[in-house]
Parts: structure tokens; C-alpha cells; sequence
């Protein structure tokens, strides 16, 4: 009986143990432990007035503003996070005061602010998102629209504690 | 040059002038900018008209103003190119100063930007080497190229920079009046042959 431990076999076969094992860690699907946060977006604090009122809704509505706000790392949705939005509308420029507004989500983490329709000015028709209250990173969003057509924009925030 | 040839052009140049600003003038977009907005976005188009100008003054092409006097006047619309950009950025700077700052300093988000604050630059560089000229005692070919190399960067940035924003042009005189500021340029770029001396363009 042979004591000799580095047979051409056993080589071959830990080897190949070890290559299965590396591969299959290279092939599970990114988990929710992994999820990144969002970063701020070029421009994304442009024309910010902050403590933008919590409203039902901004102006005469028509365009909905929506989207999910989660914790980074284990993603579970964040309940009762306010978010700010404004944007160049039918109603108003960026700058005024009556195109801000701000809005809580839900238990799911969801929000859902209705807001005049969005129109292109500085050549891109969006929108502009803040998560700005402390107790996580903030974050200032710059989402463009497919379309100046569109009625809807959708965005999601990942938030890192503070 | 006939008489009807000469009205012929002008008035075709008129229209090609005109359109572009008159399409911009019925856009929806207008309705809900305020007087500052609106004023910086015509001072653009302005300005993209000229440009279309200022080779055929270049060039000698016009009726009228051959040579010499389409020299002259090519001058002229170069300081008013210049001031059209001013109240472009000004008027912009007015109405959101934050998009203004970021687009200044290459960091906006938007990619038009870029190209329409390097062709503003151009237009300033290729303006101040016009006015200081004599004082630069340069020759005349290496003036000529300098100018020229401006203008190339002047028309490319600013036909890139309308192309790509969504506003107040309508497209297809906006597309329209590009592809004709990119002919003109190339067509008066070859016909005085830039890149050659004097004896050898006279000859």
C-alpha cells in the first residue's frame, strides 16, 4: 500500500475540487447582501432648495414621480424616508419654489409624487431627487426621461447609513 | 453677376437665415420659459446662423461683397458671433446658475455642454486673434491657418453641441442649418486653400 500523498490522481482530483469550488462562488447570482448604494449624480444637487414641504402633491399634477428607496448591502425597503424632487415643469423653473416638493414611502419602501409634467430645459427633459435627512448618506439623483413624452419617471435609491 | 441671380441668393439665404428662427419661435417649449431663458436660446441660434455667414462673407461668395467688403463685414458679424455667445452663456447663467457653473468647468452632466463651452472658447480665441493681428506681425499663411484651425473647432463643437440638445430648434432645420454651417465652412476652407502661401493661391 502506497503513503504517498501527491499521486498523479489525487493531484488531479483536488485540483479539479478546487477549480468547481472557485467557479461555482464566481457563478452565484450577486445576493441582496452585496446590493451597492446609489451615488450621487453629476449635477444632481443643481437648484436644490432644501426642506422641500411634504405635499399630496406638487402644482396641478399629471406626471408621476415614483420609485423605491432601500437599505444598502441587505436591500430591505426603508419606510417613512423623504424624498425631495424638482424639476422644470409646465408650472415652473427648477429654481422656484412652488416646482419643490417631498414625499415619504411607504412600509414597502415605495414613494409616489404627483407633480406638473416634466419639459425639457437645459437641453434634457428630467427631473432632479434628493434623500437629504441624516440618518443615511444623502443622495442627489438626475434622472433623464426616455422621452419628453413620458408621463411617469421611475427611480430608485440604495442608502448607505451614515 | 446678373441682377435676378443676386436677388436669387440673398433671398435664399434669407429663408435659410430665417427658418431656423422662425421654427424655434413656434416651439411649445417657449411657453413655459421665461424671458431670459427664451433670450439665451435665440442668441444661440444667432449665433449658429452667423456661422453659416461668415464663410460666404469669407469666401467672397455673396452678391456685393466680394473680396474686400465681404472681408469687412466678415469682421463685423465675428464681433456680433461674439456677443450672440455672451448673452447665450449670460442668459443661461441667469435662469440656473448651478447648470451654467458645472457646463464652465467640464463637469455637467449633459455632453452638449462640453462641445458648445470649447467652441465658445474658439470663438473668443478665433475673434481676439483676429483683432490683435497686426500686433501678432505674423505671416499671413501661418495667421490664416491659426484662425482656420479655430473655426474648424468652432463649427465641429457647435454643429455636435445643437445636435444633441432637446430644445427650442425644431429638428429638421436644425439638422438642416447644421449640414449647411458644416458646407459652407469646408467650401470656403478649400477655395482659399488655407494651407497654402500667397503666390501660390494667387497663381
Amino acid at each position: 500500500m502506497t503513503t504517498d500523498l501527491f499521486t498523479r490522481r489525487n493531484l488531479l482530483a483536488a485540483g479539479g475540487a478546487v477549480a468547481v469550488a472557485g467557479m461555482s462562488g464566481l457563478l452565484v447570482p450577486a445576493r441582496a447582501q452585496d446590493l451597492a448604494p446609489t451615488r450621487s449624480m453629476r449635477g444632481g444637487s443643481n437648484n436644490y432648495r432644501p426642506g422641500a414641504p411634504i405635499v399630496d402633491r406638487i402644482g396641478g399634477g399629471g406626471f408621476w414621480m415614483t420609485g423605491t428607496v432601500r437599505r444598502a448591502g441587505d436591500g430591505a425597503p426603508l419606510e417613512g424616508q423623504r424624498i425631495q424632487v424638482w424639476a422644470h415643469t409646465t408650472e415652473g423653473h427648477e429654481r422656484d419654489e412652488r416646482s419643490h416638493g417631498a414625499t415619504l414611502t411607504d412600509a414597502n419602501g415605495v414613494f409616489r409624487l404627483e407633480m406638473p409634467q416634466i419639459v425639457p430645459a437645459f437641453g434634457q427633459p428630467h427631473g432632479h431627487l434628493a434623500y437629504d435627512s441624516g440618518e443615511f448618506e444623502t443622495v442627489f439623483l438626475r434622472p433623464v426621461m426616455s422621452s419628453a413624452r413620458d408621463t411617469t419617471l421611475e427611480v430608485h435609491f440604495v442608502l448607505q447609513p451614515a | 453677376m446678373g441682377r435676378t441671380r443676386a436677388i436669387l441668393i440673398w433671398g435664399v439665404l434669407a429663408a435659410v437665415l430665417l427658418i431656423p428662427v422662425a421654427a424655434a419661435a413656434a416651439s411649445p417649449l417657449l411657453q413655459w420659459r421665461q424671458p431670459v431663458y427664451i433670450a439665451a436660446g435665440f442668441a444661440g441660434i444667432i449665433a449658429m446662423a452667423l456661422l453659416l455667414v461668415q464663410p460666404l462673407l469669407a469666401g467672397g461668395y455673396l452678391p456685393g461683397l466680394a473680396r474686400q467688403r465681404g472681408r469687412r463685414l466678415h469682421r463685423w458679424v465675428g464681433g456680433v458671433l461674439v456677443l450672440a455667445v455672451i448673452v447665450h452663456v449670460a442668459g443661461l447663467w441667469i435662469t440656473s446658475p448651478p447648470d451654467v457653473i458645472d457646463a464652465l468647468l467640464f463637469r455637467s452632466p449633459t455632453p452638449f455642454s462640453v462641445w458648445g463651452v470649447i467652441a465658445m472658447w474658439a470663438v473668443f480665441a478665433a475673434a481676439l486673434l483676429a483683432a490683435i493681428r497686426r500686433r501678432l506681425q505674423l505671416r499671413p499663411r501661418t495667421w490664416r491657418l491659426a484662425h482656420t484651425s479655430l473655426v474648424l473647432v468652432i463649427v465641429a463643437g457647435s454643429v455636435i453641441h445643437a445636435l444633441l440638445i432637446e430644445g427650442t430648434m425644431e429638428t429638421v432645420t436644425k439638422v438642416a442649418l447644421c449640414g449647411l454651417v458644416l458646407a459652407a465652412f469646408l467650401k470656403a476652407f478649400a477655395d482659399l486653400k488655407v494651407w497654402t502661401s500667397r503666390h501660390r493661391r494667387d497663381a
